[in-house]
């Protein structure tokens, strides 16, 4: 047994300042000595620290952070710690389920997939392929989402697979593809060692990202610290590190950003060269951003034109500058376009492509890169352009079939748009792998309507019965991370390897396993009528994904399973040329814009309308980068005399996603047990509340009761974390996403969970009997539906 | 002279486009994208309208007593179904691919009179006609196949 720090009370543990380098630190926490130590990487964020799990009997007894690993040197943050428990859990499912007259009955594989084989063909019989959707995660492997893709979109020839990676970094790759012509971070995690500046958008990388926290925590206890700058409505402990802190209101990303680009561009510290060599666009944006002044921000945003003046000076002047963006941009208004304007930051002070210099638009769980580079969400195997014939023949190529059997007619469906066919009842049958829409999805009555829909044939695989499973009609027990082997890949591109340590419980099964196993049931081939999926193992997979990936931009070719388990992970692309992988991309400042190679034609900021290859001709830069601004469209809900309260959701350090992992670990359980709505001092004295009053928060959409929590955020403000459902505690009506919004980013299709208009009262005791009755009604709609 | 009727023409065929993205949103509240950017759009139009309404002042000579023109015959009603988004943003396209024609041919004159502040008007209006077009043809492209193959009703 040890544990070498508490990172439950110290979140980010003792400071180790530079020397030079980052030096490693070990974190470890096991309740036993293992017998073990099997490699793997931490999945509880997308900052992908190497990590050993500890194996003793035959069970994972704790982990430790793998000191050689280039991502943490070492250190673990308190999810990682902690989370590792709930693969123990008592309540995982160790059989497959199928609901019959209501109730849910064990059944054998036999039944379950023989089931959703017939319900397929059922389907694809009277809708075509048409009529079957893919919800998937961001927390699969590597192998998974490939195998997933060649099943949708070679096996079954579905546009419809999205997963919910679509809420939470849809807009990051919309942001690189739309700037820079593919996805792929152009920098590595360690710019942060020596850049001078670093800015956070909307991005509380304390709670979200600790590890990569601790590495800018040791630079700013070392020698030479960074100067820090955060955008965030909050005062998160991020901003509470920040040199300058921009606290704009809900839903004006795009003011500041275009005011901090006017002043950087008025301060004639550009980079004239590289901006004619290596972009186009410039003089437009010039021109837009020209009309935001300090103080016609200051009108708009509130942040204060000095204040805006004094970041911008920092970043005028910065000689090596991180940036880092997340759902504070994302899941706001004019998602996209507010993250391009980041890009625009490093392209037109020329800081990309070099040591110090990066940008992240970072990821909010493990895998979501993989599932984009993959296909098993709205992109194609690869980063390939579904609008280019030559990138459909390529893959039609690859998995020897014919070109036309991939969906490649339109763009592929995003996941607001799969759950609207299935309200709409164009699609019948509904997969959801490792993700729970039932608490994620914004506007939750709306998604448990749609689930309880009885035309529709829901499929969830999962470690656990959650909010979700409930409604399904077959639950398939998935193993988890530590029962099985494969890659995933985070934000820095960093290729990482988790070893199969233990055995998954019962009978449940890998989801590559599961995936393999529908594919030679329902008998898909490729055009020589040998089976479409070759492949019985992760490795041939990974094999497999290596030839699909050579010669893009991210390449796996020179990776492998052997090479992976060496030591630490690896970055992307990692080829002949790169055989020991790669720091930064566009290095000569050239980029993946050129017509053959994007891809994506690119979009209309304003409006999402996708150019087709005939317009990108006339458009192509040829491998220079996008520089593309535009003006300010005010949220689509604002607050007014009914609902006069902006409300945002968002994460706590403590949980990860719908806490179906965390909210199983004890610790992280007890450090944060509930959900609150976090109010400011002066709206508190407003309406009368003191700390911990159980307040009614209502939307037009849905009601809310939750502690209320005062402090550290601005008046006309509120805040609920989006983590809590009702697996563990169903008292009361708490999901924050029974208030959120259903509508989305023009071009990423990201939802706008960071704003809605609500109301708050005090839930005292002549309003508690109302409050019971809210609650009945969700109460009703939670009960699972009739078969 | 007949460049009067074509800035009338194209000046009430935008007002028509206007006043149809604003009619197509509100049938399509559940399809909250559809919602949003006919609202945007119909704002893009309005501007549009607004610059060009000193042209009409301008050049009026004479009044415009052309017959119906097509973009009345079309949307006369929104329509019901699984069929109706497709069917209306494709009126919804043929009345922007009016304005678009319409100032094409109004812009060749323009430049023939070497006016120097309606050809600016006319090429504001065809950049932003040809975005409007751009995002319906995408939209429709995104619905067609679920609604031709897969859609009951």
């Amino acid at each position: 047994m040890a544990k070498t720090r508490d990172s439950i009370k110290d979140i980010w543990g003792d400071r180790t300042p530079y020397k030079g380098e980052w030096p490693v630190r070990v974190d470890e926490q096991t309740d036993e000595t293992p017998d073990k130590w099997v490699q793997s990487a931490c999945m509880l964020c997308s900052n992908g620290c190497g990590m050993d799990i500890g194996v003793k009997d035959g069970k994972i007894v704790g982990v430790r952070g793998r000191g050689v690993d280039v991502v943490n040197h070492g250190r673990l943050g308190p999810k990682g710690l902690n989370a590792w428990e709930a693969n123990n859990s008592a309540d995982r499912l160790t059989k497959p389920l199928i609901k019959k007259n209501g109730k849910f009955e064990e059944a054998s594989w036999n039944e379950a997939m023989d089931l959703i084989v017939q319900k397929s063909k059922e389907v694809v019989e009277k809708q075509t392929s048409l009529g079957i959707g893919f919800y998937t995660s961001g927390q699969l492997f590597l192998e998974e989402y490939y195998l997933l893709a060649m099943i949708g979109k070679a096996g079954l020839g579905t546009p419809h697979m999205d997963g919910n990676t679509r809420l939470c970094t849809a807009s990051a790759a919309a942001a690189l593809k739309v700037s820079f012509g593919s996805d792929g971070q152009p920098g590595s995690y360690t710019d942060l060692d020596i850049a001078d500046t670093v800015l956070h958008v909307g991005h509380n990388i304390a709670s979200q990202q600790t590890v990569l926290w601790m590495r800018i925590l040791d630079r700013l206890a070392g020698p030479n610290p960074p100067k820090i700058v955060v955008i965030d409505p909050r005062e998160t402990y991020t901003a509470q590190k920040a040199t300058v802190h921009l606290a704009p209101v809900v839903g004006t990303n795009i003011p500041v950003m275009n005011g901090l680009l006017n002043l950087i561009i008025q301060s004639g510290k550009i980079d004239h060269e590289f901006i004619e060599k290596s972009t186009v666009g410039f003089e437009e944006l010039k021109n837009i951003v020209s009309k935001w002044t300090p103080e016609r921000v200051e009108q708009v945003s509130k942040v204060p034109a000095e204040k805006l003046r004094a970041a911008a000076d920092i970043l005028s002047n910065a000689k090596m500058l991180v940036s880092t963006v997340l759902q504070g941009v994302y899941q706001s208004m004019q998602a996209t376009a507010a993250a391009v304007q980041v890009n625009n930051v490093h392209l037109i002070r020329g800081l990309i492509g070099k040591d110090g210099c990066g940008i992240y638009q970072m990821n909010g769980q493990p895998t979501a890169q993989n599932n984009r580079e993959c296909g098993a969400d709205g992109d194609f195997p690869g980063f390939r352009n579904w609008g280019n014939k030559k990138h459909v023949q390529e893959l039609a190529d690859l998995w020897n079939i014919e070109p036309d059997k991939i969906p490649y007619w339109s763009p592929p469906t995003h996941a607001m748009q799969i759950w609207r066919y299935a309200e709409q009842g164009t699609i019948s049958m509904l997969w959801i792998s490792g993700t729970n829409p039932a608490v994620s999805l914004p506007e939750l009555a709306r998604i448990r309507k749609i689930l309880q829909k009885k035309d529709l044939f829901v499929v969830v695989q999962d470690a656990f019965m959650t909010e979700t499973s409930k409604y399904a009609d077959v639950v398939l027990p998935a193993a988890i991370w530590g029962e099985k082997t494969g890659s995933f890949t985070n934000v820095d591109r960093t290729v990482h390897i988790s070893h199969k340590a233990v055995e998954p419980p019962g009978e449940a099964k890998s989801d590559l396993d599961i995936f393999i196993d529908y594919s030679r049931r329902m008998d898909f081939r490729d055009k020589d009528g040998a089976p479409l999926i070759k492949w019985n193992t992760p490795e041939e997979v990974f094999e497999g994904w290596k030839a699909c990936s050579k010669g893009r931009p991210c390449d796996y070719s020179g990776l492998s399973y052997a090479k992976l388990s060496e030591g630490s992970g690896i970055q992307w692309p990692c080829n002949e040329q790169f055989p020991n992988g790669t720091t930064h991309l566009y290095t000569e400042g050239k980029f993946n814009t050129s017509g053959d190679y994007c891809e994506t034609y690119n979009y209309d900021l304003d409006t999402g309308a996708a150019n087709d290859a005939e317009k990108y001709k006339s458009i192509d830069p040829q491998g220079k980068a996008f520089i593309k601004g535009v003006d300010y469209e005010q949220p689509h809900e604002m607050p007014d005399e009914e609902y006069p309260l902006w409300l945002t959701t968002g994460r706590i350090v403590y949980h990860f996603h719908t806490r179906t992992k965390t909210g199983r670990s004890k610790e992280l359980q007890a450090a944060a047990p509930d959900s609150f709505v976090q109010i400011s001092e002066h709206d508190a004295a407003k309406y009368g509340i003191s700390d911990g009053d159980m307040l009614e928060v209502e939307s037009r959409r849905g009601k809310v009761i939750e502690p209320a929590r005062i402090g550290g955020i601005d008046p006309g403000t509120v805040f609920i974390p989006f983590h809590y459902g009702y697996w563990d505690n169903d008292d009361r009506p708490r999901a924050a996403n029974e208030l959120t919004i259903s509508e989305w980013d023009p071009v990423s299709k990201q939802p706008h969970f960071k704003y809605s208009a609500v109301k708050i009262s005090k839930a005292s005791d002549g309003i508690l009997n109302k409050i019971g009755d809210a609650f009945e009604a969700i109460k009703d709609t939670l009960k699972p539906k009739e078969a | 002279m007949h460049i009067g009727r074509y800035i009338d023409l194209v000046y009430r065929t935008e007002i028509d486009l206007a006043e149809a993205f604003r009619k197509v949103s509100k049938e399509f509240k559940d399809e909250p994208d559809v919602y949003q950017t006919c609202q945007l759009l119909a704002r893009w139009s309005d501007q549009l309208v607004e610059e060009l309404a000193p042209f009409v002042k301008k050049y009026k000579s004479e009044k415009d007593d052309e017959p119906d023109r097509l973009t009345q015959t079309l949307l006369k009603k929104t329509r019901k179904g699984s069929l109706a988004l497709l069917r209306d943003l494709h009126d919804l396209y043929l009345i922007a691919s009016e304005v678009e024609i319409c100032c094409t041919i109004l812009k060749q004159g323009s430049d023939s009179l070497r006016d120097k502040e309606l050809t600016p008007a006319c090429e504001e209006v065809e950049r932003q006609t040809k975005r409007q077009l751009n995002w319906l043809t995408t939209r429709l492209k995104q619905a067609a196949p679920q609604t031709l193959i897969v859609a009951k009703e």
